[in-house]
């Protein structure tokens, strides 16, 4: 078993669509939620997502193929 | 001596002890460094800073690193440059910069890096990795290069070579991942955990961050003791701006300086502004951008410290400032026609974040302010290449000099 932290950005209509429950449902896998804001039009969502490695891919992919921006926990690395 | 004691997380305050780990197990929030203040009442003072060494070092005690196993570089400690040119020319009464281009590869993340790599090696680590387009990445080659270790430095296969060179001549190994911004994000989180290396803005990122306190202390020292009225930083991830008031309150808290407010001003480019516009429209949610600017060391699109420096904002009572592309070449211009500095991108950013701030009266022109320029303009030439002036071009002989000088006005 892996396990991934990830930061899932919603924005516009995407907000209101139950896409983490669809994640744990259609695909082989465990999620955590830790926090959360969620507003109008706009919300993030940091979570563990637990499961086979290739899964976790897999469903991340079609988390992004939904619209959803999924980043690492911590924000961008790459710096100047 | 360090008085740094645990780390703690920013979100929900669960503590545990220094090790190279940046989120919180529990809500998965950031963690930072704690610190006994209350042993350093009365330790730390005026005196026993001055009579440290004129690098960062001179605040050991405020930074989470043992003597023994400091890479050394002499960061720090860089001029703060009184800058009645610059003042004269924007309206203003009392105007400094803090020149960090001063540093040994002529950038700010010498601060970070010096600690975050002298807690590496005393964390045990042999490896320091980073991923980077520029400064960051000279400054982890250049600190491993000092410090023993082995560089491992990751770069977005599209950059020029002429920034890969500042990095090069230490001789790291670079990695150039193909894909975009966004598969380096997170191919390096992902090898953060799968390999025992220190990643400096990943797993021991909140003893990195706590390099940038020293930009604050520093300031508060050289203007005498004092905090300034107003500071304008550029912001990236937000943590240099979010750090650098927090050194400045630690020293009033420490009683080393009067608690007189501060407020701090961010400035972002146009083009890469996503903690400007949640200011300006007045959330506390930043949403993550594709950075388009020519101040590509500000280029962070999903700013990990942005909510934090959202919360200094509110708290310091300033605000942010967002600028495009020509007026931060123009503001590169006149700080150096103007002081002699000559600044990367960023520092033209903050400049022009400046002035555009004084022109919308929203930064006062009759309070104590300083400027923090974090990077040479070596490093980005290319910026200011076709605004620049040419060459006066003669003849060898007195008569063509005389006749062109004439003619350009001379």
């Amino acid at each position: 078993m892996a396990s991934k932290r990830v930061r899932f950005t919603f924005e516009g209509e995407r907000v209101g669509q139950p896409l983490i429950y669809r994640l744990g449902h259609e695909f082989a896998l465990v999620t955590n939620i830790r926090m959360a804001d969620v507003e109008a039009g706009f919300g993030w969502v940091v979570l563990e997502v637990e499961g086979e490695a290739d899964e976790i891919e897999r469903g991340i992919a079609w988390m992004e193929a939904q619209g959803v921006r999924v980043d690492p926990v911590g924000g961008d690395v790459v710096e100047g | 001596m360090s008085y740094a004691t645990s780390l703690v997380c920013r979100e929900c305050g669960n503590d545990s002890p220094l090790e190279p780990i940046n989120a919180c197990d529990y809500c998965f929030g950031p963690m930072e460094v704690s610190y006994d203040y209350d042993a350093m009442r009365g330790v730390v003072t005026r005196e026993s800073i001055s009579a440290g060494p004129r690098s960062i070092w001179r605040y050991e005690a405020l930074l989470p690193v043992d003597p023994e196993h400091r890479i050394d570089l002499q960061v720090g400690f860089t001029p703060l440059l009184r800058a009645d040119n610059l003042a004269r020319e924007l309206g203003m009464r009392e105007l400094w910069i803090k020149n960090d281009t001063m540093n040994p590869t002529w950038s700010f993340k010498d601060r970070v890096v010096a600690v975050a790599s002298s807690r590496a090696r005393q964390f045990g680590f042999e490896t320091l990795a980073c991923a980077s387009t520029g400064n960051l990445a000279n400054s982890v080659a250049a600190h491993a290069a000092r410090g023993g270790m082995r560089a491992v430095v990751f770069i977005p296969h599209d950059l020029e070579a002429g920034k890969v060179l500042g990095s090069a001549i230490y001789d790291p190994t670079i990695v150039a991942v193909n894909g975009s911004y966004d598969d380096v994000n997170r191919l390096c989180s992902e090898l953060a955990d799968a390999r025992h290396w220190a990643f400096v803005n990943i797993n021991v990122r909140p003893y990195y961050a706590e390099g940038s306190r020293t930009l604050g202390y520093e300031v508060a020292e050289q203007l005498g003791w004092r905090n300034p009225d107003q500071c304008v930083v550029p912001m990236a991830s937000g943590a240099l701006f979010t750090k650098i008031y927090k050194g400045l309150s630690e020293f009033a808290d420490l009683g080393l300086i009067d608690d007189s407010p501060v407020r701090m001003y961010g400035a972002q480019a146009e083009g890469c502004s996503p903690i400007a516009t949640a200011h300006a429209a007045g959330t506390m949610n930043i949403r993550p951008v594709k950075p388009r600017t020519i101040a590509k060391s500000l280029a962070i699109g999903n700013p990990a410290d942005g909510y934090y420096a959202l919360k200094v904002m509110q708290e310091s009572g300033g605000g942010a400032v967002a600028v495009p592309d020509p007026e931060i070449v123009a503001a590169m211009k006149l700080l150096a026609e103007c002081e002699g500095v000559f600044a990367e991108t960023a520092g033209g950013v903050t400049l022009a974040a400046l002035r555009k701030g004084l022109a919308e009266g929203r930064i006062d022109p009759e309070a104590a302010t300083v400027i923090f320029i974090t990077g040479g303009g070596l490093k980005t030439t290319d910026a200011v290449e076709g605004d620049v002036s040419r060459p006066i071009q003669i003849e060898g002989s007195l008569r063509s000099f005389e006749d062109a000088f004439a003619a350009a006005g001379g």
